[in-house]
């Protein structure tokens, strides 16, 4: 039987005149990743402080791992990561120390091992002993959910996690959360990208204006709206396939 | 919590030992909470204080008091920044997901403003030493100096959290800081009050700088404790209350 890491019903939330949740509710499996898909302004963000604690909400209940948001905030707590939408790394410090600091907070026994093995799977290890300020954007990101991945919680909560970087950063970033949830991790994300949320999630929420609009698998959201068409058209390779393309033959070079 | 309280004090050593990396990599902390004072010391000793009548004849005595507020004042504004850069960055939410105590963070801060601000006064005293600065002080009057620097850092890191919290730009969080160095000035921190013209004698006299400088100096010199230290007492428990009301009701609301 499976069962819920998230479970949220009828969650409220307005700032002063602005309502910027009306009555949310869905729920998310154990060991799958759950995309919540909205433009901009759309409330996801609000949503995800209020399962992370950040945020208190003005009615209805969120549930995470078990554990009441609002009256179990330290359980909670315990329970998740959260990767923000910006890169929430500290600049004056190094790769390494970064992650040496998130794992005494996490109080784990070997922090340095801990860091170091991350460091390895993210492929910072050269950059270790540089300080976080000399990162590129990708390489930020990449220390970012490294230092989510610290004293592995079991639920990670990814705030617009591709938002700002190159198609490489994405394609890196894709291949990490599908691992994850690979390992049995549940993996919440908001995205505004269609093609993300499409590429990554078991289950999709489409978030407008503080409702639920629809949520299922991709299929079932696909069988529910307009029968496909069958059309031909002549493909072009998009953009992007032509960018990674060529960088992939100049790295193979 | 009872896991959360228990590693309280471990958590906030390991926000200490972050924020003092940070400013022992940071050259313009450095120059601007030690290297100015200094500076400033030297140029009012061998530059100014040839012209200055205070009645005494060591003017590095005289100045001292004056120059170490000046120097916490100036580092306390760097609490504003540290604090405003980790909310504008993100990383105080990504501590406040994690199951640590609450206030960890800001307390980090706060602990790591008075160690810093310590290191700068020991630092200042030492150059002082050099420079023919002489106390007859004994251990109790040396102590009760600590103690009101203590207490002045501690009420100027609390009022410094607030714009660090509120700002909206780098430059509004440091903008606090500008009146609060400019204050020793308007006292009687280089020149005795009374040479001033009435009216700025009368602010001089009456703020807070006055009687914390008139308190250490008489410390200093190996006089009994001065009445003023309750006014300088006064001045800095009460900055304290409101800065922590405001500081704390401000951190409620921002994270």
């Amino acid at each position: 039987m499976q069962t819920n890491s998230i479970e949220v019903a009828d969650l409220q939330k307005s700032y002063k005149e602005l309502n910027v949740l009306q009555g949310v509710s869905f729920t998310v499996e154990q060991g799958s990743i759950f995309a919540l898909l909205g433009s901009n302004g759309a409330g996801k963000t609000t949503i995800i402080k209020i399962l992370t604690t950040l945020l208190k909400q003005d009615g209805g209940t969120a549930i995470v791992n078990g554990f009441d948001v609002a009256s179990q905030p330290d359980h909670v707590r315990q329970s998740l990561s959260l990767t923000g939408q910006f890169a929430a790394v500290d600049e004056m410090l190094t790769g390494q120390e970064n992650l040496i600091m998130i794992a005494r907070l996490r109080h784990l026994k070997q922090p340095r091992q801990v860091a170091d093995e991350l460091l390895t799977r993210f492929g910072l290890t050269d950059a270790a002993t540089r300080r976080v300020s000399t990162y590129s954007g990708g390489m930020r990101r990449r220390l970012d959910l490294a230092m989510s991945l610290v004293g592995t919680p079991p639920i990670l909560f990814l705030d617009e996690p591709t938002t700002g970087l190159d198609p490489e950063g994405r394609l890196e970033v894709w291949k990490v959360v599908k691992e994850l949830a690979d390992g049995g991790r549940t993996v919440f994300l908001t995205t505004q990208y269609l093609d993300e949320a499409e590429q990554l999630a078991d289950r999709i929420a489409i978030l407008h204006e503080g409702t639920i609009l629809a949520s299922g698998t991709l299929m079932e959201l696909q069988k529910r709206f307009p029968a496909a068409s069958v059309e031909y058209v002549e493909k072009q390779p998009t953009l992007e396939e032509i960018f990674l393309a060529i960088i992939g033959k100049k790295e193979e070079q | 919590m009872e896991t959360i309280q228990k590693h309280f004090f471990l958590d906030l050593s390991v926000m200490l030992g972050r924020s003092l990396r940070h400013i022992l990599r940071s050259m313009d902390t450095i120059i601007t909470v030690l290297i100015t004072p200094i500076a400033m010391m030297l140029l009012f000793v061998y530059v100014f204080g040839g012209a200055i009548q205070t009645g005494t004849a060591n003017y590095v005595n005289y100045i001292l008091p004056g120059i170490l507020l000046i120097a916490i004042a100036s580092g306390i504004s760097y609490t504003a920044v540290r604090l405003f850069t980790d909310v504008q960055r993100g990383i105080i939410e990504r501590f406040r997901s994690m199951p640590i105590a609450p206030s960890t963070v800001l307390w980090g801060h706060v602990l790591t403003s008075l160690v810093s601000n310590a290191i700068s006064v020991v630092v200042i005293i030492l150059v002082a030493l050099v420079m023919g600065f002489r106390s007859s002080a004994g251990i109790l009057s040396w102590l009760t100096i600590v103690g009101i620097l203590a207490l002045f850092t501690l009420a100027l890191t609390w009022v410094a959290v607030i714009p660090g919290l509120t700002a909206k730009s780098i430059d509004g969080a440091v903008a606090f800081a500008y009146p609060l160095i400019f204050l020793p000035f308007i006292s009687s921190a280089f020149v005795p009050t009374s040479s001033m013209p009435p009216v700025v004698k009368a602010f001089a006299e009456n703020q807070p700088v006055t009687a914390i400088v008139e308190t250490i100096r008489a410390l200093l010199s190996g006089q009994p404790v001065p009445h003023e230290i309750w006014v300088a007492l006064a001045w800095c428990v009460g900055i304290l209350l409101v800065a922590y009301i405001f500081a704390m009701r401000a951190y409620k609301k921002r994270v």
